[in-house]
């Protein structure tokens, strides 16, 4: 009996971490991130909605870089702690900056 | 050497052109914005499409896709707006000061080869860019009266900005 009663609660503890991340929004319109600036956790995922008819990267100097397409989306799951800036390769004036506590 | 002077040429026919413009008399109408804002992008485009087929640089090659892609982007959503408005683009003097200009850069940019290409295609991008970003500032935004066509100008302000510091990124690079 004893097997059976610990796999729900290893199961549980195994899922705890992703069930617990959450997955931030950001819109992208008329090349602006917004919001700018948002606050995540490590494990937690950020999804960008492209509204433009540009194609958009998100992108950290030595870090991510993330391909937004043309009226698509793109994301990155967070897993290092730290505050970062990002930017757009193609279009270097659009920035956005990202807060992950651990 | 001749960059500086190609790029002079073409500031000096731009704002020759633009400067009567400027006049509150003789501010661009919609018709002629559409067409001027057109043309500026075609001419970027052909550009691009050169230094595709010119340049074996990655870097370079990278960053004219980009600029193709992006600026028949904005064309395509400058025609489908000027369709909806049913404006039909008109040509003026600043349309073809700007078509003049370009086929010369892209006549002296066809005799160049390898790394000479390279520079002059980059450098003459990042002056492009700042003067159809200044001519969108002080002429062409302002004399919109359309709302949706201010809009569009407004966001391919903002583009062509991002494409100007992109440009200086690649400059810096080919140093």
């Amino acid at each position: 009996m004893r097997p059976l009663l610990l796999a729900p609660a290893l199961a549980l503890a195994l899922g705890a971490s992703p069930a617990l991340a959450a997955t931030i929004e950001v819109t992208i319109d008329k090349l602006v991130f917004s919001p700018a600036n948002v606050q995540a956790k490590v494990g937690d995922t950020i999804e960008w909605t492209n509204k433009d008819v540009l194609a958009h990267t998100a992108t950290v100097k030595g870090g991510w870089d993330v391909m937004i397409p043309a009226k698509s989306t793109g994301k990155v799951t967070l897993k290092a702690a730290g505050a970062v800036d990002y930017f757009c390769r193609f279009h270097p004036n659009m920035k956005g900056h990202v807060e992950v506590a651990p | 050497m001749f960059m500086r002077s190609s790029t002079a040429a073409l500031a000096a026919l731009f704002f020759a052109s633009t400067a009567p413009l400027a006049q509150a008399a003789e501010k661009p109408t919609d018709p002629q914005i559409a067409h001027i804002a057109y043309t500026a992008d075609t001419i970027d485009i052909e550009a691009a499409k050169l230094a595709i087929k010119k340049s074996k640089n990655k870097e370079v090659v990278d960053f004219a896709k980009d600029m193709e892609r992006d600026h028949e982007a904005v064309n395509k959503q400058a025609l489908d707006l000027v369709k909806k408005l049913k404006v039909t683009p008109e040509d003026n003097d600043t349309s073809k000061a700007l078509a003049k200009a370009a086929k010369e850069e892209r006549a002296k940019l066809a005799k160049l080869k390898g790394a000479d290409f390279d520079k002059a295609y980059i450098e003459n991008e990042v002056a492009y860019h700042k003067q159809v970003n200044g001519a969108l500032e002080t002429l062409l935004i302002p004399s919109a009266s359309n709302a949706e066509l201010k809009s569009l100008l407004e966001t391919g302000l903002k583009i062509f900005q991002g494409h100007e510091q992109h440009a200086e990124h690649v400059a810096g690079m080919l140093k």
